[in-house]
């Protein structure tokens, strides 16, 4: 085990919040097809608010800090915020869509020791890309914006989400990216709407097309164990949690809302309303996320994948229960072992499509 | 004999956990935990208080060691942290380490 994974684990141990994804902005330059968000501003958090929150941030131990949005430099304090978080020695983390980064402002995020820049694109095709963003003229102008940021010393990564539109364009993207000297991440997940709407999940590539992503070498270099049948489920796995999320990472919205995860819309209180510290350490929401083992899960406990399945407990979440089985997690362990899950055997012959949540922020208004 | 001052590098992130320092070069995502000794030596890395006066405040007083050992083992850790880019060094005082560089 790596020191940074050494570390990550005694974290989790101890119910240390050392990592938090910050969103600042929902607002967007760009209105990518995929996206869950909505972009209106229902009143973010001001740059005093924001600055108070990360002060407590790191007074809770918290060392990564992913700043992301919609498009955090919409926000004219963005570099101000960011100043603020490196003083305080985070390790920062940026997701933004570059279409607004120009030499300038590549020079000041590297002077200002962020660590890593994260890029959404969609495809080495222009027209394909600008057809995901909506936003014409948003290739060129992202592409241009990475070379700039590479060209100061940054580490940069092209961030890719596979979904119909793009379905043949990640082999071109991903030589694009090793061209820049640029890291390469895809990812198939398409997640509902904020609001519940699941119209979007229609973008998602089908279950068949799975197994060239995951039998890819390019994207999978230890292939033959990712894609091997699971290994039998042993009394610790059952002990075992699905992942991070309220254990040692959390998400905060641009409202203060705090929730387990960026894709766990399970609201947890408001750090406008309470202490960060007192959420982390006292909602009812995250004991209870908390409290969930491998052993506790309705129907994935009993499934062969267990102790290998990437079941995300948001997903899980929005299709009804946080104990309850993710599909689209189902189908990539199926589609990555070919051994079916016990989610997929139980519904065999059924059709038991679970209505999705309603989620509601606690900022927003009813 | 010349003082040596160090400071800590803007391209870094550190926190506390559980008692270790956590320290991250973002330059080239080197990590590495400080223990107490060397996190003393770290926190005190001003760019402005000669090292020979961090050892002798911050490590001896407080970790009752040896203050030639102590003086010795502080300047190894500060040539392997300044080797990662972790700690700047100089015979001159440096600037406040809390300003980004170049900003």
């Amino acid at each position: 085990m790596s020191l940074l994974n050494e570390m990550s684990q005694k974290a989790f141990d101890l119910g240390v919040p050392i990592s938090v994804h910050m969103d600042v902005t929902y607002r967007c330059n760009e209105r990518c097809v995929h996206c869950y968000l909505d972009h209106e501003d229902h009143g973010e958090m001001t740059t005093v608010e924001i600055k108070g929150v990360l002060d407590q941030l790191a007074e809770a131990g918290v060392f990564f800090l992913t700043f992301s949005g919609g498009e955090v430099f919409l926000r004219r304090d963005f570099f101000e915020i960011l100043e603020y978080a490196r003083r305080l020695q985070f390790n920062v983390k940026i997701k933004t869509n570059a279409v607004m980064i120009r030499e300038s402002e590549a020079k000041r995020i590297r002077a200002l020791g962020v660590d890593t820049i994260q890029i959404s694109v969609y495809s080495y095709r222009p027209e394909v890309h600008d057809a995901i963003t909506k936003l014409p003229g948003s290739f060129h102008r992202t592409i241009k914006a990475i070379r700039f940021m590479l060209a100061q010393g940054l580490k940069v990564t092209i961030a890719n989400v596979l979904m119909t539109w793009n379905r043949h364009d990640s082999d071109g993207l991903q030589k694009l990216a090793i061209e820049m000297g640029a890291h390469y991440t895809l990812d198939p997940t398409i997640t509902p709407k904020m609001d519940g709407d699941t119209s979007i999940l229609s973008l998602r590539i089908s279950g068949e097309e799975l197994p060239d992503v995951f039998r890819n070498p390019n994207l999978v270099p230890n292939m033959e164990e990712f894609c091997a049948p699971p290994k039998p489920v042993t009394d610790d796995d059952l002990e075992g949690y699905s992942c991070s999320a309220g254990h040692s990472f959390c998400y905060i919205s641009p409202y203060g809302d705090v929730f387990p995860c960026v894709q766990f819309p399970l609201p947890s209180g408001n750090i406008r309303q309470q202490k960060f510290l007192d959420i982390w350490n006292h909602s009812p929401e995250l004991k209870e996320v908390r409290s969930i083992k491998a052993k506790d899960l309705t129907t994935c406990s009993s499934c062969s994948h267990v102790s290998s399945c990437t079941r995300c407990p948001g997903l899980a979440y929005m299709e009804g229960s946080m104990r309850g089985p993710s599909t689209a997690d189902c189908e990539k362990s199926y589609y990555r072992t070919g051994v079916p899950t016990a989610n997929m055997l139980r519904k065999a012959g059924q059709v038991p499509i679970t209505s999705l949540v309603q989620i509601r922020p606690l900022g927003l208004p009813a | 004999m010349p003082e040596t001052y160090i400071a800590r590098s803007s391209a870094i992130a550190a926190r506390m956990l559980a008692g270790e320092m956590m320290v991250m070069n973002s330059m080239d995502s080197t990590f590495f935990t400080l223990n107490e000794v060397a996190t003393a030596i770290w926190q005190a890395a001003d760019g402005r208080t000669p090292l020979r006066e961090i050892v002798r405040n911050r490590v001896c007083e407080q970790f009752d060691i040896d203050p030639d050992q102590a003086q010795t083992d502080a300047e190894q850790f500060v040539s392997e942290l300044s080797q990662h880019g972790i700690l700047l060094v100089s015979d001159q005082p440096l600037g406040d380490p809390h300003t980004p560089e170049a900003l």
